[in-house]
């Protein structure tokens, strides 16, 4: 028996963490079952079609536009020298700072036809208003959600590129490839974990996403769970369409672990970081107007426009209770990334540890969460925490134990695991790619010095993977920051954050008010995302030799 | 590290219990925003003594939310920013029915439902704004009249995902029938300049730059661009005033009926339905008041008197669905 719980040890934790993430979307899936017939006909005759491909064009686009930035970036910047690759390099990780749906009104005030770009064209050059694009429109959805997202993909694979080491690109070199060749047939293949786990991020996110496409009016899949409930009063047909969700993750997730089977990504070779090759000329320029101009219209135009916003709106709405705001923001992130970081940390280690196809499955259904739009997550959790505390009080009364009210609902502790469920794919991707770095000959190693046990994890592993670690706290820390429909409904009284409050302001068409509480969002994501970009630098590789 | 996780932890636990309401103290779920209510109720524990915990959200989320919660909520009253989802919250039955000589004086008949369940506190007209460089007030007349044809190419609206537009077609199922309502729905998708827009100051905007003449907004919205930038070429017009009159709708309150302090909780109502405390509530934000006793701010009284319709709101709620469905046909987005 207890020899068969070690053996089975990592799937055992992997299938309960599983099952905590899926409670929420079981409970939605339990009310689901009895949507309303004739709803559901009206929805795949008039509805369903137009967002499908809304939604398939909207992932598309994101996906490859997000892929050609990150990738391009990353390459540029790990494996050249060029004038500002020191400050792009780090930079360039700022827009994640931009929640996606600032971003969107950003853009679509500044590009729509009342807004300062056309009025300018119509006043002093009207023969070229007519030529303008509609950036309320699929395009204009997809440019804006890949500017804000982008440095998801550049993230992970530059920390792809950099802990591959400099010996697979040499040998590569020295068996006569080029540049070009080692890219395509090393360098890329050799990141694909990175690559992938950014552009999954990408994908999840854009499909869960509803502030953004709501403010182009653009109807994609989420938009018509919202429709069901809001506009039809059908929380079961809403929670069937958000299955559907489920389920295309979960085949993404089963594709890709399909094309990553029996492939190892770690190398035996020295871990000297790779020497970046100096770019002259015409290719110098190149490089330094690509990552400029991204960095331009990623970051530095909307940081702008909200400052201009703020100055404008700062005598209305600032007041003492930012700080109220601000220390919640904070607290709030910094509970929900300890849960998910403890979980991510545990999930990839039984993952290691067990290597068979059901810990596996069990470690891809935990992270689906990240593609549920958050409120529907959100009724999931609090249908599932109302029937425990039923269950709970109903124990308690037959005990003849008199509670004082709910346990667990309205508390602070349902927040937390929420944005774990939510968010913990944000956490678990870097962890388990450098899990991935580790050679089993480490614990060969290991062992003979006698080292195992917990000695093994906390002395040997953690520090192997501290990194990974610390890239993922940060990305769940700035994702919890931005995050709000979970918060907007789970929050106790009293516990508003910043995203809160530009829900508020903007659901009331109050832009400029909105500036201050998004100023101030984004500053407080810069500090850790500023914070990413100096680990890294000042230290060597923590990857070890094999 | 370690001190620092323990330090967490110790805070989170001191959080992390459930905010106990006191007995002097009600909580009100709230769809109408923090900074439209705070003042209000701070006033209200100022002069009565009862404390007004509130947390906002989108209606329909508060309503599920009560809707898990059951009896454990800790919801005294539920207030939203239309009659459809009052209307709903009804027809889940955690609303209870209340009777109150004092909101039967204060608040007209068709601004609550008819069970006294729900009530309204402010009333909301959604109407035409129009480009007064481009159109003559003449040229209006109902919101019908903006499907015709010579609107063609001129008219902007607001995305029909919007409540306040699936209240306002449902109540023209009400009153003009399930088909005129489709082809006057149609009427308005042929008639677009441009795709609706995500918000009601933006199809402003837009037509104050010109890029449609006309669009249907609701007042305060207009009220408060104004205010912001007076020189916009901007014009408010009370359609429909030869037959039903403009479309209204109200931010109202319902009472929970899992809340244990009922009778303060319809003490609370009765008093933001009486004078003061409507002036405040409906100025707030550059609505009307409810209580037909008390006159609107001066700004609002400058777009001078109109005729209201007068079709019981619950009518609205009741044919959402219907007027959802009846735009996805129409392919009103």
């Amino acid at each position: 028996m207890i020899s068969s719980i070690r053996s089975q040890g990592g799937f055992i934790v992997s299938a309960g963490i599983a099952v905590i993430t899926l409670a929420p979307v079981v409970f939605i899936l339990a009310s689901g079952m009895n949507a309303d017939p004739e709803i559901w006909s009206h929805l795949q005759q008039h509805v369903l079609p137009a967002l499908l491909k809304n939604t398939a064009v909207l992932v598309a686009g994101v996906v490859s536009i997000t892929a050609a930035l990150g990738v391009s970036l990353a390459w540029l910047t790990s494996f050249y020298e060029f004038r500002g690759r020191r400050l792009f390099e780090k930079w360039l990780i700022f827009p994640l700072a931009i929640p996606t749906y600032v971003m969107a009104f950003i853009y679509t005030g500044l590009l729509d036809y009342s807004g300062p770009v056309q009025t300018f064209v119509r006043t002093y050059a009207p023969d070229l208003a007519g030529a303008f694009p509609e950036i309320r429109s699929g395009g204009g959805a997809i440019m804006v959600i890949s500017l804000a997202i982008f440095p998801y993909v550049f993230l992970m694979a530059s920390s792809g590129f950099r802990s591959m080491g400099r010996s697979m690109v040499e040998a590569s070199q020295s068996l006569g490839c080029g540049r070009l060749m080692t890219l395509f047939r090393v360098t890329l293949p050799m990141a694909r974990p990175w690559i992938f786990g950014g552009l999954i991020l990408v994908f999840m996110e854009t499909l869960a996403d509803f502030g953004a496409v709501s403010v182009f009016n653009y109807d994609t899949f989420t938009t018509g769970i919202y429709k069901a409930w809001y506009g039809l009063f059908s929380v079961n047909a809403a929670a069937q369409l958000a299955s559907i969700l489920v389920v295309i993750v979960l085949v993404i997730f089963a594709a890709e672990s399909w094309m990553r089977r029996k492939q190892k990504f770690f190398n035996r070779g020295g871990h000297q970081p790779v020497q970046r090759k100096r770019l002259n000329g015409p290719g110098h320029f190149l490089a330094s107007t690509f990552c400029g101009t991204v960095f331009l219209v990623s970051f530095v135009i909307p940081a702008v426009q909200l400052l201009f916003w703020t100055v404008k709106a700062f005598a209305v709405e600032f007041g003492t209770h930012y700080i109220r705001l601000v220390a919640s923001t904070f607290f709030l992130g910094l509970m929900g990334t300890a849960v998910t970081l403890a979980v991510a940390v545990i999930l990839s280690y039984s993952g290691r540890r067990m290597t068979d196809l059901k810990t596996g499955m069990a470690a891809k259904l935990s992270l689906s969460g990240y593609a549920l739009p958050g409120t529907v997550l959100a009724v999931g959790m609090v249908h599932g925490v109302a029937w425990l505390d039923n269950r709970i009080s109903g124990t308690m009364d037959l005990l003849g134990v008199q509670l004082p009210g709910t346990l667990l609902q309205g508390s602070l502790l349902l927040l937390p695991l929420c944005y774990m469920i939510r968010f913990l794919t944000v956490g678990y991707n870097p962890v388990f790619s450098h899990m991935t770095r580790l050679a089993p000959s480490i614990d060969e190693a290991a062992r003979l010095m006698k080292v195992t046990g917990a000695a093994l994890v906390s002395k040997i592993h953690l520090p192997l993977i501290r990194r990974g670690m610390v890239t993922g706290g940060i990305l769940v820390l700035v994702e919890i920051f931005k995050e709000m429909p979970v918060t907007l409904m789970l929050r106790p009284f009293g516990w508003d954050t910043l995203a809160v409050k530009i829900y508020e302001l903007t659901s009331e068409g109050e832009w400029e008010r909105a500036a201050l509480p998004a100023v101030t969002l984004v500053l407080a994501g810069m500090i850790p995302v500023a914070f990413l970009t100096f680990i890294g630098r000042n230290k060597t590789q923590d990857v070890p030799e094999g | 590290m370690k001190k620092t996780i323990a330090a967490l932890m110790i805070l989170f636990v001191f959080f992390s219990g459930r905010a106990m309401a006191s007995p002097e103290e009600l909580v009100v779920y709230s769809a109408r925003k923090e900074h439209l209510i705070k003042d209000l109720f701070e006033k209200y524990e100022k002069e009565q003594g009862v404390k007004i915990t509130y947390i906002t959200g989108k209606a329909p989320v508060l309503l599920q939310r009560i809707l898990s919660e059951g009896e454990n909520t800790a919801a005294d009253i539920l207030l939203t920013v239309d009659a459809g989802n009052l209307w709903h919250a009804a027809e889940k039955e955690i609303l209870v029915p209340v009777a109150s000589p004092v909101l039967d004086r204060n608040i007209p008949d068709h601004y609550k439902d008819p069970d006294n369940r729900w009530f309204g506190l402010s009333v909301r007209a959604r109407t035409i704004v129009y480009n007064t460089d481009r159109v003559k007030k003449e040229a209006l007349d109902t919101y019908e009249a903006l499907a015709g044809e010579d609107w063609k190419g001129r008219l902007l609206l607001r995305t029909s995902k919007k409540v306040y537009n699936q209240s306002l077609v449902a109540m023209f199922i009400e009153t003009l029938g399930e088909d005129k309502t489709r082809s006057m729905v149609s009427g308005w998708v042929t008639n677009l300049a441009a795709p609706p827009y995500s918000s009601d100051t933006k199809v402003m905007e837009a037509i104050a730059a010109g890029q449609g003449d006309a669009g249907i907004v609701n007042t305060y919205y207009y009220g408060r661009l104004m205010k912001e930038n007076p020189d916009l070429p901007l014009g408010i017009f009370w359609a429909d005033q030869s037959a039903n009159g403009v479309h209204v709708n109200v931010s109202g309150a319902g009472i929970v009926k899992y809340s244990r302090k009922v009778d303060q909780a319809v003490r609370f109502l009765e008093w933001l339905s009486e004078k003061d405390a409507q002036k405040i509530f409906a100025d707030a934000n550059m609505e009307f008041p409810v209580n037909q006793t008390v006159l609107p701010h001066e700004d609002v009284q400058k777009w001078g008197p109109f005729k209201a319709s007068t079709v019981n709101l619950a009518r609205a709620g009741e044919l959402q669905a219907r007027a959802v469905r009846l735009m996805d046909i129409e392919g009103y987005k």
